[in-house]
């Protein structure tokens, strides 16, 4: 009989695996109702320091080229790949998954990387535009990214759901700071170290356990987080009155999330104009 | 680096010096220009001393019973009696357009949608020499800018999206649209018919209905082009027009019966509708304030960049929600480049906006003047190096120099607070990189300028830049084909192009 030791899951934050600054943590159970892992209950000060990562991190991932992002997203695909099997068993034992659904679950979550990495290139130009405007002046939209986005996904959103909502938000160039509800926590395990094996910089994704929903507010007011993703229907009015102060972005998950549209959510549009002449 | 800098100091050539150099802040033109008047006929406009509410297709004495003055600021007279909605008008105006929605505009095919767009742009441009003079009369803008920017964008604006009516499949490849419904929106007095247009326009050509709300003090032209509507034959309820000032605007958003609010004004009034609409299903889009950073590096067409930098803040007034009120000079060309800007300043004609040689027209209201005034004020206690030009302003109405504050820092008040009058806030730079930071150190992000001659520079500083619009070599120009709005706390959404399609539509599938 093999005795099962209960894993302690740490946070991800600016590319390491720091246990919380409270030394709080709470267990998560497997499908069974034996004890799965114990996982960080992170603070506002975890937050805060994510903050500070993804905002030091932004500009650079932002200005990587669309070429060198698509390749770190299709190596986070090789990456979440070759560790299928450990994914597979955390989705079969936390969320009690079929073998079947398991592996179709892991395999969609390879999916969407593949996908959102050959999207970094192409966004651009499908909601980019040259526009004929009727004086002597080139004039060109483009879509940046719009910064440092909080993710707040429901409790009942796939482990796919999440990674393609993630990877949708980092194609365009965007840093992120994800809260993994629910019987989405222990996930974090395996999907950190996907990320931290792919060349992605530090502090471009954070991702965070919480157990007490003390992160939200805290998300939702920050000054230096530009948009939010917000799952759960209840907080999405919230969310869209406590980020006034700076004017956030505020956009559901999408029920598909391999669209262009998941991207365009967190995308800004900037117009160039410049004179013709000689 | 910095002593690097100062030995690249450009000097000014002797033959473009003008005064001593011993006169720091008077600068005396070695000749004087004396301009002719050159007034714009008035006689053949009328404006009903009493203006009704236009609510479906017809104009309508306001359930309130009560009428506000509205006001010439270039003289301080008063020009019309403006109807003032209650929440009863509103109520009833909403109604009409859902009527409208219902019964016939969702109804009709994009391409008769179209038709009725081609028609209004066309007899917009017929009574174009109507409309801008009395959004002279109304706003105190100069003739030549409403003449040649607002009313010839505000019909072109119409032109370009009566042709998206029937083209809507084509605008997001692979994904469906439809109508939103009902739209309320509230323009500000800066651009009153241009900003009625480029709400009204995109919302119509989508297959949606509208209750628009013009500022209180610039209402007329908005009720003329009700008229045009009418005599465009647009279908009752389709457009509705509202009159009266915040109260109204409030019950206008406040509106259950509203699907879709559109607001340009200021970042405060902004959001307190965002907060308004947050816990209700309306769709919002704002185009809200700014404090827009103009940089001139010094390998820029420094004369181009003069006249740049004047049309950036002294365009309207300054009266720009986009004006180019930050000027960030690379240190090397402070000097020469301050010295030709106060030249420059010298030969703006301040004055009667219906003169046709004027520059500088009157300051949209007595309230805002005092705001400018006090910001001013305030900015002269801060210190700074101030310049305003001299010459008399005309003895009537409601006037205010151009001016500038030099050598500011980006904490002070004159460079975070927009001030929307012609007040220009001056600082350097050493380096790309500081200017970029200067220049995106500010809770807005709507529009900014950059001045050089080298291209890879001016791309590698508009890539930089967190704006929304940015004008390279140029400034404050605008299109209907050119998607405008802004980042932060500039707003959500854009209007122009296909982009500005967007606030007005439902968009589904993948």
């Amino acid at each position: 009989m093999l005795v099962r030791v209960p894993k302690t899951i740490k946070l991800y934050i600016n590319g390491a695996f720091p246990r919380t600054e409270s030394g709080r943590s709470f267990g998560v159970n497997a499908s069974d109702g034996a004890l799965y892992a114990n996982l960080c209950d992170a603070t506002r000060k975890d937050l805060r320091a994510c903050v500070d990562a993804a905002r030091a991190a932004f500009e650079g991932w932002a200005h990587r080229s669309a070429y060198n992002r698509g390749q770190i997203l299709y190596r986070m695909a090789e990456m979440a790949s070759s560790r299928t099997l450990e994914i597979e068993e955390c989705l079969r034992e936390v969320m009690g998954l079929s073998e079947t659904a398991a592996r179709a679950e892991a395999l969609a979550a390879v999916d969407a990387f593949v996908y959102f990495a050959g999207f970094t290139d192409k966004y651009q130009q499908l909601i980019g535009s040259v526009n004929p405007v009727s004086g002597p002046h080139h004039n060109f939209t483009t879509a940046e990214p719009v910064g440092v986005v909080g993710f707040l996904p429901d409790a009942g959103m796939s482990y796919s759901g999440f990674v393609a909502h993630l990877a949708a938000i980092l194609s365009s160039g965007n840093s992120v700071i994800a809260v993994m509800p629910g019987k989405l926590g222990p996930m974090l395990a395996p999907l950190a170290e996907v990320l931290a094996t792919s060349d992605l910089p530090n502090g471009v994704v954070n991702l965070l356990t919480e157990s007490k929903n003390e992160l939200f507010k805290q998300l939702a007011t920050h000054m230096e987080i530009q948009s939010l993703c917000v799952g759960d229907p209840a907080l999405f009015a919230e969310a869209r009155k406590l980020g006034i102060e700076n004017m956030k972005r505020v956009a559901a998950p999408r029920k598909e999330p391999n669209q262009l549209a998941a991207i365009l959510d967190f995308v800004e549009y900037k117009t160039v104009w410049h004179p013709i002449g000689v | 680096m910095a002593v690097k800098a100062q030995a690249r100091i450009v000097k000014l050539p002797k033959s473009e010096l003008l005064v001593p150099a011993k006169s720091k802040h008077h600068l005396a033109p070695t000749f004087d220009f004396q301009y002719a008047p050159a007034p714009e006929a008035v006689d053949f406009v009328k404006i009903e001393a009493r203006q009704q509410l236009f609510i479906d297709g017809k104009f309508v004495a306001p359930k309130s019973g009560k009428y506000f003055p509205s006001i010439n600021p270039a003289k301080a007279e008063q020009i019309a009696e403006i109807a003032e909605a209650n929440a009863a008008d509103v109520d009833l105006a909403v109604t009409a357009a859902r009527r409208a929605y219902d019964k016939t505009w969702s109804k009709l095919s994009g391409k008769e949608r179209g038709k009725y767009l081609f028609r209004i742009a066309r007899i917009m441009q017929e009574r174009s020499r109507e409309l801008a003079v009395v959004e002279t009369l109304d706003g105190g803008k100069p003739i030549k800018e409403s003449r040649d920017v607002d009313i010839p964008l505000a019909a072109a604006h119409f032109f370009y999206y009566a042709g998206w009516a029937d083209k809507l499949d084509y605008a997001f490849p692979g994904r469906s649209v439809s109508s939103i419904g009902v739209a309320g929106q509230v323009i500000p007095w800066n651009f009153p018919l241009m900003m009625a247009a480029w709400k009204i326009a995109p919302a119509l050509a989508t297959g949606n209905t509208v209750v628009l709300k013009p500022a209180e003090t610039t209402s007329l032209t908005a009720l003329i082009l009700a008229d045009i509507c009418r005599q465009a034959e647009l279908p009752d309820g389709v457009v509705n027009i509202i009159t009266g000032a915040g109260a109204t605007g409030a019950a206008l958003v406040g509106h259950n019966g509203l699907d879709k609010i559109a607001f340009t004004g200021s970042t405060d009034v902004g959001k307190r509708i965002a907060m308004a609409a947050a816990s209700t299903g309306k769709k919002v889009t704002l185009e809200l304030g700014g404090k827009s950073a103009h940089i001139v590096f010094e390998d820029a067409a420094l004369d181009q960049a003069v006249e740049g930098v004047i049309n950036g803040i002294f365009f309207n007034q300054g009266h720009v929600c986009c004006a180019g009120s930050r000027l960030l000079l690379e240190e090397s060309i402070a000097p020469v480049f301050v010295q030709k800007l106060k030249r420059r300043m010298k030969q703006l004609r301040v004055g009667d906006p219906l003169d046709k040689n004027t520059d500088i027209g009157a300051i949209n209201s007595a309230e805002q003047l005092g705001r400018i005034r006090e910001l001013v004020a305030a900015g002269k206690k801060e210190g700074g190096d101030f310049f305003e030009t001299s010459g008399s302003l005309p003895s009537k109405g409601y006037y205010h120099r151009p001016c500038f504050f030099d050598g500011v820092t980006s904490s002070s008040l004159v460079s975070r607070v927009e001030i929307f009058g012609p007040v220009l806030a001056i600082s350097t730079f050493r380096t790309p990189e500081e200017a970029i930071q200067k220049a995106n150190d500010t809770t807005y992000g709507l529009a900014a300028g950059v001045w050089s001659e080298k291209g890879s520079k001016i791309h590698k500083t508009a890539a930089g830049l967190k704006a929304g619009v940015v004008w390279a070599n140029t400034y404050n120009k605008f299109d209907p084909a050119s998607p405008f709005g802004g980042y932060f706390e500039s707003g959500w959404g854009r209007e122009g192009g296909r982009h500005g399609l967007l606030p007005y539509l439902e968009v589904q599938g993948p």
